[in-house]
């Protein structure tokens, strides 16, 4: 009885699955280096005395060189990268980091900063023989102010350790995201991650407060303030938050954190036509106001496929697209009132086919669990091109059926998910193998298609190894001069993250 | 066509973290988001279906319990039960209200409302007491068939296959019976939209203990309510002979 009982509350908390999926495929990538024809630059190379130095710095235990060791911290969490990395530290501090950095810098060794290697552009692997910074260690909170909100902690802190952290204090982290059990929140900020919410709370330049941060040459630059105003010269925290380890090596950081809500729902409703999950939205905002906290679409394909591959179950039945809609309030009987009202008018107006809405924890994090997991679903089809886009919201959904055009059979499955609130898309194309053949048809196709419709390249996830030649399509050469020059003052020995954001000149 | 009586209790929400106060008398609960109990919503579940398959004529949920208990029957009418009752026990007497009065009550109901059937979860995820489905067969005196993982009506009644220690048990029994829902009997629908609405519309009865003559003085005192122990943190050693040794150490090996 117990048994059926513990399989019981295993099965509902599904929370694991992101890491089943991982390690269900086996085989090693292959080398980003060769897969992607990059030569590498003249840094200095790891030699015995390094790794004693390093040694000196670290305890022995910090610095891994066994291949075994080290070959998690090559390879990306999509297993599309793979570094050849030898050597892997792992500093508790912002002085070891510090002293680190000084060292690699003197010496031209290169840097791959790495969080919770959640990145999905390759940004957090070498691609040579880097050195692995890992933050992993750098996992302590620092302090808490329970009445401004204000969270000061270090890089390495897991985002779900720290919103857990929070929660028993009644506030809530602003920003939540499918990887929230091993992203670190120096990773988030590296990155500017957006997620789920961002829609409700804002994103990362507006709710971190400070950074302390270390520059290529050991420099510690503190700017680890928690006051929601400092205006005092340049404002120079938001330099590292989206440069992706290029600029500088996050250590601590000051965020802000909003209120835990007393009341929160979950709507997940089928819709006919993309058309009609704008109009929804525009009405979702007008409705709901100041309640809504998510309005997210997928497809038919990503929930079917995520229901199908994951063993999820889908709480409604098929339909060609879906809504997972959020409310965050103070008061439950006010937001059910306002809910109900909406969902009558929207079911009696034909935008919501059908669907079902909740506060049960437990079936909100089900709904939850199949939005969050399509990322990972589709990993075990095949080889996944991912494409993270931003586009004006009349066009938010153009590209899937042009691509599923564009590729026909070559491709198993295209469907796209994401955040409509954000104008923020994901596109996952699956193939049965990886082929140059097949990335050259979405190469640089998709990112010209794109920049015709004024949209990002890159949204939400950043430019990392895999996006550099096509940045152009986002910004333009003065802007792009400006971040080499600024990339070339911060960093001019370029040992911090090379390869990666910034295109070669 | 069977007329089917469903329980449903409202506990604190699974995926809700469990605090236990700090007296020790019991779990915190205000404040606290609660839902239906998992095996009730299975059993709701297996009785909306046999509604659909024309097995059964009507589906009556009953919910002991404070007012919010209503709420729990709101989602067992959005789950497709025609009408609810509920039977209000609030404060100081919800707190040792026991399953032998649970099964009273839904006995006495059982009766009155000429029910056939009495399906409830195998057990309550909040005590855990796994009682009420077996006390209330006694009190009528009909036969029951309990964990149940599959439930088929036959002409003579039913016959149900149960969850036992390695393995399945297929029993037939009469009806009147009374079933408790074990975890695989299927998997509860989500409610739909026009469902939830209607849910809103469904006759719902207020009662209390005292209408249907049954005493809810306790049985049985709670003297102390503890956590579990607290895991312990794990390390990491350097290789497998110092792990032997540890283990050895431990006395585990
Ligand atoms: C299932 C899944 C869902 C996701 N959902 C979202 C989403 O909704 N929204 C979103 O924006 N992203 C999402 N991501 C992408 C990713 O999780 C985020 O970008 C996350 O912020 C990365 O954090 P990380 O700690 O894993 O960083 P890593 O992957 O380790 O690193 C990311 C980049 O930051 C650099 N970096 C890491 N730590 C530091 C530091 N302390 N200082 C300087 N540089 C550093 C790395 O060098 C790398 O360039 C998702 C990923 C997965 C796997
Ligand atoms: C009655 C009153 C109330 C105020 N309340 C507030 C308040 O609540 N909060 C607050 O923050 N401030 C407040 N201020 C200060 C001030 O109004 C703000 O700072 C405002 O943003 C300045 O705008 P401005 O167009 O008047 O700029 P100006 O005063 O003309 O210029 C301000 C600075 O910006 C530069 N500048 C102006 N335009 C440009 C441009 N296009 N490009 C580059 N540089 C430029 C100027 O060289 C100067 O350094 C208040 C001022 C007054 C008189």
């Amino acid at each position: 009885m117990i048994n059926s009982l513990t399989l019981f509350v295993t099965y509902i908390k599904n929370f694991k699955v992101l890491n089943q999926v991982r390690c269900a495929s086996q085989v090693l990538p292959q080398f980003s280096s060769e897969k992607y024809k990059v030569k590498r630059k003249p840094f200095g190379t790891i030699e015995a005395s390094d790794v004693d130095y390093f040694k000196t710095v670290l305890s022995e235990d910090r610095v891994l060189t066994d291949d075994n060791d080290v070959l998690p911290f090559n390879i990306d969490w999509i297993k599309n990268c793979r570094g050849q990395s030898k050597l892997v530290l792992k500093p508790k501090t912002t002085q070891e980091v510090s002293t680190i950095l000084k060292y690699c810098n003197q010496k031209r060794l290169a840097v791959c900063p790495q969080g919770g290697n959640t990145g999905l552009v390759g940004g957090s692997v070498p691609v040579f023989d880097e050195i692995v910074l890992s933050f992993m260690l750098m996992n302590k909170i620092i302090s808490f102010d329970e009445i401004s909100g204000a969270l000061i902690c270090e890089a390495g802190c897991i985002l779900e350790n720290l919103d857990n952290y929070v929660r028993e204090r009644n506030l809530i982290m602003p920003l939540d995201l499918g990887a929230k059990g091993s992203c670190h929140i120096g990773g988030n900020i590296s990155t500017n991650a957006g997620g789920l919410r961002l829609l409700r709370y804002g994103n990362l330049h507006g709710s971190v407060l400070g950074v302390e941060a270390v520059k290529a040459d050991g420099t510690v630059i503190d700017c680890l303030k928690s006051l929601k105003k400092d205006n005092t010269g340049y404002h120079l925290k938001h330099l590292f938050i989206g440069s992706e380890g290029t600029l500088g090596l996050v250590t601590k950081v000051a965020i802000h954190c909003p209120a835990l809500p007393k009341a929160v729902s979950v709507g997940f409703f089928g819709v006919e036509k993309f058309e009609d999950i704008l109009r929804l939205y525009a009405n979702a905002k007008s409705s709901l106001g100041e309640i809504l906290s998510a309005f997210e679409m997928a497809d038919n394909d990503s929930i079917s496929s995520t229901a199908k591959n994951l063993k999820l179950p889908n709480p409604i039945s098929d339909y060609p697209f879906y809504v997972l809609l959020e409310t965050h309030g103070s008061d439950e009987a006010h937001d059910s009132e306002k809910l109900t009202r909406f969902l009558e008018k929207e079911m009696e107006s034909g935008l919501i086919l059908d669907g079902t809405v909740t506060s049960d924890p437990a079936k909100m994090q089900t709904i939850w669990n199949l939005r969050e997991n399509i990322a990972a679903a589709g990993l075990v089809e095949g080889y996944m091109f991912k494409y993270d886009v931003s586009l004006p919201l009349r066009n938010y959904y153009s590209l899937v059926p042009l691509l599923r055009q564009r590729l026909g059979a070559k491709a198993s499955r295209v469907y796209g998910y994401g955040h409509v609130g954000d104008g923020n898309i994901h596109i996952n194309v699956i193939v049965p193998k990886y082929s140059p053949e097949a990335s050259s048809m979405l190469e640089p196709y998709i990112f010209e298609e794109v920049a015709k419709l004024k949209g990002s390249i890159s949204a939400e996830h950043g430019v990392g190894f895999r996006k550099p030649q096509f940045i152009h399509y986002s910004k333009d050469a003065n802007a792009l001069q400006l971040m080499q020059q600024l990339k070339q003052l911060m960093d001019p020995n370029g040992i911090l993250n090379p390869y990666k954001v910034l295109p070669e000149i | 066509m069977a007329r089917v009586l469903v329980g449903v209790k409202r506990v604190i929400d699974y995926a809700v973290k469990i605090r236990v106060k700090p007296d020790k008398s019991g779990v915190v609960t205000d404040g606290v988001k609660h839902s239906m109990n998992p095996f009730d919503e299975i059993a709701v579940e297996e009785a909306v279906r046999m509604k659909e398959k024309k097995l059964a004529s009507e589906v009556i949920a009953v919910s002991c319990g404070p007012a919010q208990s209503q709420e729990t029957l709101r989602t067992a009418l959005a789950m497709g039960a025609d009408r609810a009752i509920h039977i209000e026990v609030a404060g100081a007497e919800y707190e040792t209200m026991q399953p032998i009065h649970v099964a009273k009550i839904l006995a006495k109901l059982s009766k009155d409302e000429k029910a056939d059937i009495v399906i409830v979860g195998k057990q309550a995820i909040d005590d855990d007491s796994n009682q009420t489905a077996q006390m209330t067969a006694a009190l009528l005196d009909w036969p029951q068939g309990t964990f149940a993982s599959k439930v088929e009506k036959t002409d003579s009644g039913l016959t149900v296959t149960r969850e036992i220690d390695g393995g399945l048990e297929t029993i037939k029994t009469k009806i009147p019976a009374v079933i408790s829902a074990d975890l695989r009997l299927n998997e509860p629908r989500y409610a739909t939209l026009p469902n939830i609405m209607k849910a809103k519309k469904k006759p719902l009865k207020k009662m209390t203990a005292k209408d249907l003559g049954v005493d809810l003085t306790p049985r049985i005192k709670v003297i102390s309510v503890e956590d579990p122990p607290v895991r312990q943190a794990g390390s990491i050693v350097p290789d497998v002979d110092t792990l032997i040794a540890k283990l050895k150490e431990g006395g585990h090996i």
